[in-house]
């Protein structure tokens, strides 16, 4: 009976400590937005990702960099999905690389990788999609991240819509209030307004369906084999599920004369 | 050799004769796989297949991942997403490792705990005990080595951590830092070491592996009653086991493929959920990150590690009486190995004769309380270290030792044990009934 009430009382200590560290956060929110990609059967939309990529390449570009995807990916299935001569207009259009051998800039061609871009002094968004965590706990128990996800595309798009207004001048740098961002203030200016960018196909260009569209584009971005790993997840865990069955029903009857009948 | 009686291998043809008498390989075999197995071995067996599983499994990934990835700072973290998006199934190869470590630390936890409960560990199976502690060692180090090399910033600071651990040994742990490390900080020499040592350890790892099996084919296997199996003929040992092939091979091989549909899953479909997003960003010694957090497997032992502070009066009178060559630092590097050497002693701190916690009353529920005890650390292990999370690590930490230097040592001379079956037969025969061929009709 002790050790039973030695249980319950372990159990009422493990718990005590989360009651306060539920009041104390809440400083940084991110939106659970609904993406294309979540869940096991989850996949990228095409479309949007498009739509991410004219707006990372007309707006986010000017100071970011994606120096680990390179522009080939593309037109790669399961992606972007560009075609050949679309990356080659693309790359050729929009960046230039340093070539060694003729000793100055030429066309970037699409083996080359998106620029790298630290004149700002921002951060590269090759794996900003998996380097952020959206959610947390509870608890610091991650039972959220296993329902939700990481959430690493939902901080990007809270964080290009948390903008309150407000700003603050700190040894000489602007920052920007925002709500997603870890201690509540930036030193990003709000990158997305409406209209910033005119869709081909006349899509919605407020800053809400923006900031998700270039999330997007950014989760394709740090994560381009998204669609095979689900598949070869899918084919693994049906193959196997027919092995255990399999192996039980051969189990079963292995051990059948050995264990007679019970009573 | 010793052991429990049964059929061994008789070359029968010319050409059997012939290989037998200069390289007995076949008979080697043969009494390998067909050891005599208890034959009520419960599911909580199965994980010893899973553990040589996960050993081959990131021994075949990682000599694949090798040939694309490079050992230096500059390149290392490019290599991997090199590995993720230019290699043909790179992002699978790379996530299967990646988890494969997982599964490995998940299976090898039961497997000790396993062993806790039912006191595997208790004579004459000590020394497969402490064979099965050393792996679990290596385990560790290679582990915490594996996850330096994709040069993120978890892997830089957690190395800088860890390695700071030598560090607060007296008088020499600068000297052993500096000799670890190849230089003043974790640099490119550190990297090159630790992708070396991360190559070599897994193959001590399956040297310790056929070690710790031989061992245990020595003494034969416990099982869940922990009564030993009869051993005064064949035909009595015959009555206790079975044959390890094919009875327990398709056992383990049906919980092998169970647990491989959940490990597929996790891998296909949330791979970087036990993962850190912090080891996304290149490793920057600039740049530390807001918390240093070690993988989910060493946190119950990190807690351990973080729990002995300067304000411990514990931590102040070892202090005190060593003239503070034993600061609170080293305190609690200590408590961390000492709470692995603690398991490593059970097989003599544990007093009582009876084996398994089966028949054990009170022994069960301080069990109970130290698996619980062992998730609260690994909870606590990943908290900052603050009020009130302090607190709970310093009693967890004390009730982790209180278990092995003074419960176990206690309950042996305090406990009543319960009645125990005779035989593994009757066991057997009480939960699933005599084989069909003994049994009378009217059953």
């Amino acid at each position: 009976m002790f050790k039973k009430l030695a249980i319950g009382a372990a159990f009422a200590l493990a718990l005590a400590p989360a009651a306060s560290f539920a009041a104390g956060g809440g400083e940084q929110h991110v939106e659970d937005y609904q993406f294309s990609f979540e869940g096991p059967f989850g996949t990228y939309d095409q479309n949007q990702l498009q739509r991410g990529l004219q707006i990372y390449t007309e707006v986010c570009a000017a100071c970011h960099g994606l120096k680990y995807v390179p522009l080939r990916t593309l037109s790669d299935e399961g992606g972007v999905g560009l075609t050949e001569d679309q990356v080659r207009a693309y790359a050729a259009e929009n960046f230039t690389v340093y070539d060694p051998e003729l000793d100055d800039d030429r066309p970037a061609i699409p083996t080359d990788h998106f620029p790298e871009n630290t004149a700002a002094g921002a951060p590269d968004l090759s794996m900003m999609a998996k380097a952020r965590a959206g959610f947390h706990g509870p608890y610091g128990l991650g039972l959220n991240q296993l329902f939700r996800g990481m959430g690493g595309a939902e901080y990007i798009a809270s964080l290009l819509n948390g903008y309150t207004g407000h700003e603050k001048e700190e040894a000489g740098v602007i920052l920007y209030e925002n709500t997603a961002f870890p201690g509540g203030w930036i030193s990003m200016a709000p990158p997305l307004s409406d209209e910033l960018v005119e869709f081909a196909d006349g899509h919605a260009n407020d800053v809400e369906a923006m900031s998700q569209d270039v999330a997007a584009f950014l989760m394709w971005a740090a994560e381009p084999k998204m669609m095979a790993r689900k598949q070869a997840g899918f084919v693994g865990v049906i193959f196997l599920t027919i092995l255990s069955v399999l192996l039980y029903l051969t189990n079963k009857r292995l051990w059948a004369p050995v264990k007679g009948k019970k009573g | 050799m010793s052991g429990i009686p049964h059929d061994h291998y008789q070359p029968k043809t010319n050409g059997e004769k012939w290989l037998n008498s200069r390289l007995p390989i076949v008979g080697l075999i043969y009494d390998t796989i067909m050891i005599p197995t208890p034959k009520n071995l419960n599911w909580w067996w199965i994980w010893g297949i899973i553990l040589a599983f996960c050993l081959a499994l990131q021994i075949v990934t990682g000599i694949v991942l090798v040939m694309h990835y490079t050992p230096h700072v500059d390149l290392a973290f490019a290599s991997i997403e090199h590995i993720m998006r230019n290699v043909n199934g790179g992002h699978m190869l790379r996530y299967l490792h990646m988890n494969g470590a997982s599964l490995f630390f998940v299976a090898v936890y039961i497997h000790i705990f396993r062993g806790l409960f039912y006191g595997s560990y208790k004579a004459p199976r000590e020394i497969t005990w402490i064979i099965g502690m050393l792996i679990y060692l290596c385990m560790m180090g290679t582990a915490f080595m594996g996850y330096v090399l994709p040069w993120g910033q978890m892997s830089f600071w957690g190395a800088t951590v860890i390695t700071g651990l030598f560090g607060a040994i007296p008088f020499i742990g600068e000297s052993i830092q500096t000799w670890l490390l190849g230089g003043p900080a974790v640099d490119n020499a550190t990297l090159n070491r630790f992708f070396s040592l991360h190559y070599l350890l897994p193959f001590v790892i399956a040297a310790l592996v056929v070690v710790h099996i031989w061992a245990f084919h020595t003494t034969g296997n416990n099982n869940p009653t922990g009564v030993e199996v009869r051993r005064g003929s064949k035909a009595e040992a015959e009555k206790d086991t079975l044959p390890f092939w094919p009875y327990f091979v398709i056992k383990d091989l049906f919980a092998l493929a169970v647990v491989l549909v959940i490990f597929w899953a996790i891998v296909g479909f949330m791979p970087n959920y036990l993962g850190h997003p912090d080891n996304y960003i290149e490793a920057n010694p600039l740049v530390t990150p807001a918390h240093i957090v070690p993988e989910w497997y060493f946190l119950p032992f990190y807690a351990i590690l973080r729990a002995f502070t300067g304000e411990v009066w514990v931590v102040q009178f070892a202090s005190f009486i060593t003239g503070g060559i034993i600061d609170a630092k080293f305190f609690g590097v200590l408590a961390m190995f000492g709470a692995i050497i603690a398991m490593a002693l059970a097989p003599w701190l544990d007093t009582s004769s009876v084996r398994s916690g089966k028949y054990r009353p009170m022994f069960k529920w301080w069990f109970y309380l130290l698996i619980i005890d062992f998730f609260a650390l690994m909870w606590l292990g990943a908290m900052p270290a603050e009020e009130p999370y302090a607190t709970f690590a310093l009693i967890g930490s004390a009730y982790w030792f209180a278990y092995f230097f003074v419960i176990l040592p206690i309950l042996g001379v305090i406990e009543k044990p319960e009645a125990q079956p005779e035989t593994i037969e009757e066991d057997f025969n009480a939960h699933y009934g005599k084989a069909d061929a003994e049994a009378t009709p009217a059953e």
